[in-house]
């Protein structure tokens, strides 16, 4: 692995143990709903503030499951990373193939034997 | 950060709509002007616009025990100026309220304030702050990034907290509570957030040199940078 991947990879294990520490320290242990999602809890603080208070518009369309949710979810994700792979991938492709084309024409001057230009 | 469809009183989903207007107008104008002068950056446009798109798809465990997720804004914010991100935003918060149910349509204005406009124009002025200052690249687009996501969360704090006062604290009762929701639950986050904008960016650095150039992110010669951080 170059030294750019091993950094790179370190990386993400920061952020991978980031994300993994509050589970297994057990961090929401104290809650009702343990890593419930904060949007949902900030609705809750709204009741409790104002228990009146009545949200005067519901979703146009609503997942009607969580199962359905978690799709959506996960395919917003999955669109997001396709189009960075893709462009990653594009560029790497690019990289190559110009690479490859100087050193051919490289090969083709030495092997014409022109003399060097400079 | 999402507030819920419905969760602010009309007068406030109006006005956060009206503040937020100009500044994705301006944002179209930018976008189509960077679109029809430089055809080549639109591939890297996607890409911001993807990662604001995974990002913001991710809900991660943190500190308080609660969930929350990143929003991937300060990357584009840094590479293409803050008003391309206000687009980019609104379109991630757009497809998020109509298909997920997540954040609204009437709440869209207050959203794109926090996430879309605010959370990308702190992350730039940190950013390019940092960068006068001469710091290495990398560590002022973690910065950028871990700014951009955690003052997105301090905004949705106040937003809500102008909207539902605390009966007996007021507004500041309210803030603390909401901000013990949203802003401390984001640090670790914005952490990672700031990680992943560098691994990002580090991999540009790799394959789109030219583009970062053009961009400004990358310099030829540390003169240029003063030249042009004075200019912009």
């Amino acid at each position: 692995m170059s030294r750019n991947a091993k950094i790179n990879a370190l990386l993400l294990l920061a952020v991978a143990a980031l994300a993994v520490l509050p589970l297994v320290l057990g961090l929401g242990d104290h809650k009702e709903e343990p890593f419930a999602g904060a949007d949902a809890e900030a609705e809750t603080a709204i009741t409790e503030i104002e228990p009146d208070y009545e949200p005067w518009f519901s979703p146009l369309y609503e997942p009607p499951s969580g199962e359905v949710e978690s799709a959506l979810f996960a395919l917003q994700a999955a669109l997001g990373a396709g189009v960075l792979a893709y462009y990653f991938g594009l560029r790497r492709g690019r990289r190559q193939g110009e690479q490859r084309a100087t050193a051919a024409s490289e090969a083709a001057s030495v092997s014409r034997d022109i003399p060097e230009g400079d | 950060m999402h507030i819920a469809e419905g969760f602010l009183p009309p007068a406030h989903a109006i006005a956060w709509g009206v503040a937020s207007a100009p500044f994705v107008v301006h944002g179209v104008r930018s976008l189509t002007r960077e679109v029809r002068e430089h055809p080549e950056s639109t591939l890297l446009l996607g890409a911001s616009g993807a990662f604001t798109f995974v990002l913001s798809a991710l809900k991660l465990p943190s500190v308080t025990g609660s969930c929350s997720h990143p929003t991937g804004t300060g990357l584009g914010a840094i590479l293409f100026r803050p008003p391309i991100m206000a687009v980019l935003g609104t379109i991630t918060l757009l497809f998020q309220a109509l298909l997920l149910a997540h954040g609204g349509l009437t709440t869209l204005g207050a959203n794109v304030f926090s996430m879309a406009i605010v959370g990308p124009w702190a992350g730039y002025g940190v950013y390019r702050l940092l960068r006068r200052w001469d710091v290495p690249l990398m560590v002022t687009v973690f910065f950028g990034a871990f700014v951009a996501d955690l003052s997105t969360y301090c905004v949705t704090s106040v937003q809500l907290a102008l909207a539902f006062p605390d009966p007996s604290s007021g507004f500041l009762g309210a803030l603390g509570k909401f901000g013990s929701i949203f802003a401390v639950t984001q640090i670790p986050l914005a952490v990672s957030e700031g990680l992943l904008t560098v691994i990002v960016m580090r991999l540009l650095v790799q394959s789109s040199k030219g583009e970062l150039t053009r961009l400004g992110v990358l310099l030829t010669r540390s003169g240029e940078q003063k030249r042009e951080a004075v200019a912009r």
